[in-house]
């Protein structure tokens, strides 16, 4: 976490279940807990933990070592190896990283994987990223689903019926193989009901935005909120318990009638709602940060903490309906969702939280992402007449994140709702 | 007291100044190309705006006369351009003084010498040379900075002599010139208007007395209204030239933007960002623009703008700068022709060669091999500026394309070959019937958009 921020309880509890995940990975010799790397869009956690593995998202180790300053160097280790230059910076970070020791950000060593878990597939680059774990970890077997995308804007029957078929011929018996445990659906049941609890708390605490002023920034102290579900905590106590404290303290800044907090000390005067589409740069997160705190710019949606799933829309793992709502989890993830899906579900975020403005963070790594952002763009700007901007940066590559350039336009973007806001009154 | 309200445009590679009226009209333009130190680039500008908005006021002033005297307003063009003479010579004579320190500093005696007696020699020819051109010709009204009137003379000099000594005198040049550029200089306009006035004197006695010798020489009709009429009209006009002389400027608010915007020593909300500001002025001059275009040193913006001149999105060029003015200076050097070639020649074109380099350097390779295998400049040049146009092209199609009538800004819009690039593709690409409009203050258009800002500030504090 950032410093200067005073410690609420819910942030020693995400702490806390971080520091024992990688206390755990870190023992995995002794327990012979078996390891499971796989990625956050569509992530089958709750299946990981009934089988008593332990995940390991390459993805969030890469997120961790931009934040820490690493990335830089394991990308230019995996330039070395021979990625160019237009590589996605989290392959190329997650692949140096491995070449260089595999130390995770609590310093221990990651242990390497029992199997890899490739569960979305509607970031191409997944595939090849996978590719690349398996030369570097030779023999050790991959479970791959074809994840459809929602090209009509529905989950069909069909649909859901192949991804069943695919978790139980493909997925269950690798995974039952590697742990040596038959599949337990009474286990995967009590997780899935956690993970329901869990959902239904993140809608509320995202929901939370509604209030003026917010008590929350939903996108740079959002990315914090996802971390525990993101990370494999889906479907524990210790989530429900840490986003149910959460959800209190929120409720008590609400009460307080009390701004976001943030790295910089407690936003004293909302000044501009935004919602923001896109990941944010992590190797300068805390500058990125700043240059809206300091503008009193508050993020109250964005689609990226929807990456670990999308609950607003009423979606909810089912204990009633195991692998099916598994399926659904998967193929419901925000980047599996069709252009006029995601512009629907934001057009809806700004109006339900009073958004000033709709600001696009376009990566140069992520075309799942980026690829239709413009058309989102124009598309609500269109249709609500929002202001809209757009800046680029990148996830972990430092050398894309151009301070000066990101300012300049996010002064005039700032400038631009100032004026806006003056004619309408 | 009439008030006026001052912009300031500090751009990545000129700083832009202007003055207007309780009307939004300009009154004074101001622009340098000094930008190691911004705040002494925002001196320069904004003097130079006051000094031209002066002159703007006596030519308003008179506006009646001069309708029914055109020698008054020979008289005083001729003025303008004199005082205009007497600035450049101040900051040539420091040049000169530089290039001496710095031959003085940099080489041992015997070499010393000879740079030193070089440099003398230059200034000896130069130096009526110049001025000729300034009191006679049209130099002052060239839009030419110091930098580019001096060097020209300069280099024309040095590449007459020997190789050896060809790279001492550079040398001494380009320690020399960008010190000088950045250094302020305390004019008085009262002491340069006396000067001005004292040399115009000069220079009509001595039309007058080759008057009755060489008419055939001088037959030019705008200078003969003052041959032989010079002392009536400058004793007609000496009331009205000491009035402005001792005008007092009441700048009641003023706004800086561009790149250098934050060093401005300018409380923050009389600081705007180019975007709005670029997009505020060129509506103003044209109110039906939805579409601004801006191409400057460092960046091209697309702005789309609503009825009121307010910005409702943009789209700017990220990572790289091909595509800008910047790209343009490295092409000229490339062929050694100085900027304000480069348009007129592409337009002698017979084709457009396709330039594929996205990247300004790789251009200049590019340009190379195209040479080799026997393109014709002009043919290459017509090429590069389609090239920079299907950027801003892309950029516009970005920021939401165009649908109304569109506006070119910036320093890029005074080339003549992009501007037929741009009217081209953007009637090619948005329709025959989209309006576009250029203006031949077009770099000014932020330095604009900012005094009207200061001037709307100004009247909410009030």
């Amino acid at each position: 976490m950032p410093e200067n921020v005073k410690k609420e309880r819910s942030m020693i509890l995400q702490k806390e279940m971080i520091g024992n995940l990688f206390k755990e990975l870190g023992n995995v010799k002794q327990t012979g807990k078996k390891v499971v790397y796989t990625f956050v869009p569509g992530n089958l956690s709750e299946l990981i933990r009934s089988f008593d593995m332990l995940p390991v998202y390459p993805e969030i180790n890469a997120l961790q070592s931009g934040m820490r300053k690493k990335s830089d160097a394991y990308i230019r280790e995996a330039e070395k190896w021979g990625h160019s230059e237009d590589v996605c910076t989290y392959v190329k970070c997650d692949i140096g990283m491995m070449l260089k020791g595999n130390i995770g950000p609590t310093g221990e060593k990651v242990p390497d994987p029992d199997l890899l878990l490739l569960s979305y597939t509607g970031c191409f680059t997944f595939l090849k990223w996978f590719e690349n774990l398996e030369k570097l970890y030779p023999g050790v077997p991959v479970a791959l689903i074809h994840t459809p995308y929602q090209e009509n804007g529905e989950i069909t029957a069909e649909m859901t019926e192949y991804m069943v078929k695919q978790l139980k011929n493909d997925v269950i018996p690798k995974m039952e193989q590697v742990s040596g445990q038959k599949f337990d659906p009474e286990k995967l049941k009590t997780i899935l009901q956690h993970s329901a609890d869990i959902e239904d708390l993140i809608v509320k605490i995202f929901d939370t935005t509604k209030n003026v002023p917010s008590p929350i920034d939903a996108y740079f102290a959002g990315v914090y909120y996802i971390g525990p579900i993101n990370i494999g905590f889906r479907g524990t106590p210790e989530a429900t318990e840490y986003y149910k404290e959460l959800y209190s303290e929120i409720l008590e800044r609400v009460r307080l009638g009390l701004g976001p907090v943030t790295p910089e000390g407690e936003m004293e005067e909302e000044r501009y709602r935004l919602v923001v589409e896109g990941p944010p740069n992590w190797t300068s997160f805390r500058e990125f940060w700043k240059l809206f705190y300091d503008m009193g710019a508050v993020i109250v949606a964005s689609s990226y903490t929807r990456v670990g799933g999308v609950y607003k829309n009423g979606f909810r793992h089912d204990p009633d309906r195991l692998l099916e709502s598994l399926s659904e989890y998967c193929m419901g993830c925000y980047t599996n969702m069709n252009l006029p899906q995601r512009v629907e579900m934001l057009a809806k975020e700004i109006k339900d939280y009073k958004a000033d403005g709709f600001l696009v963070n376009s990566i140069k790594s992520c075309n799942s992402f980026s690829a239709g952002q413009l058309l989102i763009m124009r598309t609500l700007e269109d249709r609500m007449g929002i202001p809209v901007g757009f800046i680029e940066s990148d996830l972990v590559d430092p050398r894309y994140f151009s301070y000066s350039n990101i300012k300049n336009r996010l002064e005039s973007f700032f400038q631009m709702l100032e004026q806006r806001k003056l004619i309408n009154v | 007291m009439k008030r006026f309200y001052l912009g300031v445009d500090l751009g990545s590679t000129t700083s832009k100044a202007i003055i207007i009226n309780e009307k939004d009209e300009i009154v004074g333009r101001g622009i340098t190309n000094t930008r190691a130190n911004y705040r002494v680039a925002v001196e320069i500008a904004k003097l130079e705006a006051i000094f031209n908005a002066r002159f703007y006021l006596l030519k308003k002033q008179l506006e009646d006369e001069i309708k029914q005297h055109p020698e008054f307003k020979k008289y005083i063009d001729d003025i303008e351009s004199l005082f205009q003479y007497l600035q450049f010579k101040r900051r040539s004579d420091i040049f000169h003084a530089a290039l001496l320190e710095t031959a003085n500093q940099s080489f041992n005696d015997g070499l010393k010498d000879k740079i030193i007696q070089h440099i003398e020699n230059i200034f000896t020819k130069i130096n009526p040379m110049l001025k000729l051109e300034f009191v006679d010709g049209n130099l002052a009204n060239s839009n030419q900075f110091f930098r580019d009137i001096i060097s020209e003379k300069y280099n024309e000099e040095i590449a007459k002599l020997d190789k050896e000594l060809f790279e001492p005198m550079m040398l001494v040049y380009d320690k020399s010139i960008t010190p000088v550029e950045n250094e302020m200089v305390d004019f008085n306009f009262k002491d340069l208007l006396t000067n001005s006035v004292e040399l115009l004197k000069e220079k009509y006695k001595d039309r007058s007395n080759k008057h009755t010798g060489e008419i055939s020489g001088h037959f030019d009709a705008e200078l003969n209204i003052l041959t032989g009429n010079y002392e009536n009209v400058s004793d007609s006009l000496k009331k009205h030239i000491d009035f402005i002389a001792d005008f007092e400027f009441n700048i009641a608010n003023m706004v800086g933007t561009g790149y250098g915007r934050a060093l401005l020593p300018f409380p923050a909300d009389s600081i705007k960002s180019e975007i709005l500001c670029h997009a505020f002025g060129a509506h103003a001059i044209f109110p039906f623009t939805r579409t601004v275009l801006d191409i400057g040193g460092q960046d091209t913006k697309a702005i789309q703008v609503d009825s009121y001149g307010l910005v409702t999105s943009f789209n700017m060029n990220d990572r790289c700068a091909a595509g800008c003015g910047r790209y343009l200076g490295y092409i000229a050097d490339e062929f050694s022709i100085s900027l304000n070639e480069l348009g007129p020649e592409a337009l002698e074109a017979t084709k457009e060669v396709t330039i594929c380099s996205t990247c300004t350097v790789f251009a200049g390779a590019e340009v190379r091999e195209l040479l080799n295998v026997g393109e014709e400049r002009s043919n290459i040049l017509a090429g590069l500026h389609k090239s920079i146009v299907m950027r801003a092209m892309s950029l516009i199609a970005r920021s939401g394309g165009v649908k109304n009538e569109f506006t070119f800004t910036g320093g890029v819009a005074r080339n003549q070959a992009v501007i037929k690039y741009v009217s081209q593709m953007v009637n090619d690409n948005y329709g025959k019937d989209i309006k576009i409009n250029i203006h031949a203050d077009s770099i000014f258009m932020g330095a604009l958009g900012g005094a009207m800002f200061a001037r709307r500030a100004s009247l909410k504090k009030n």
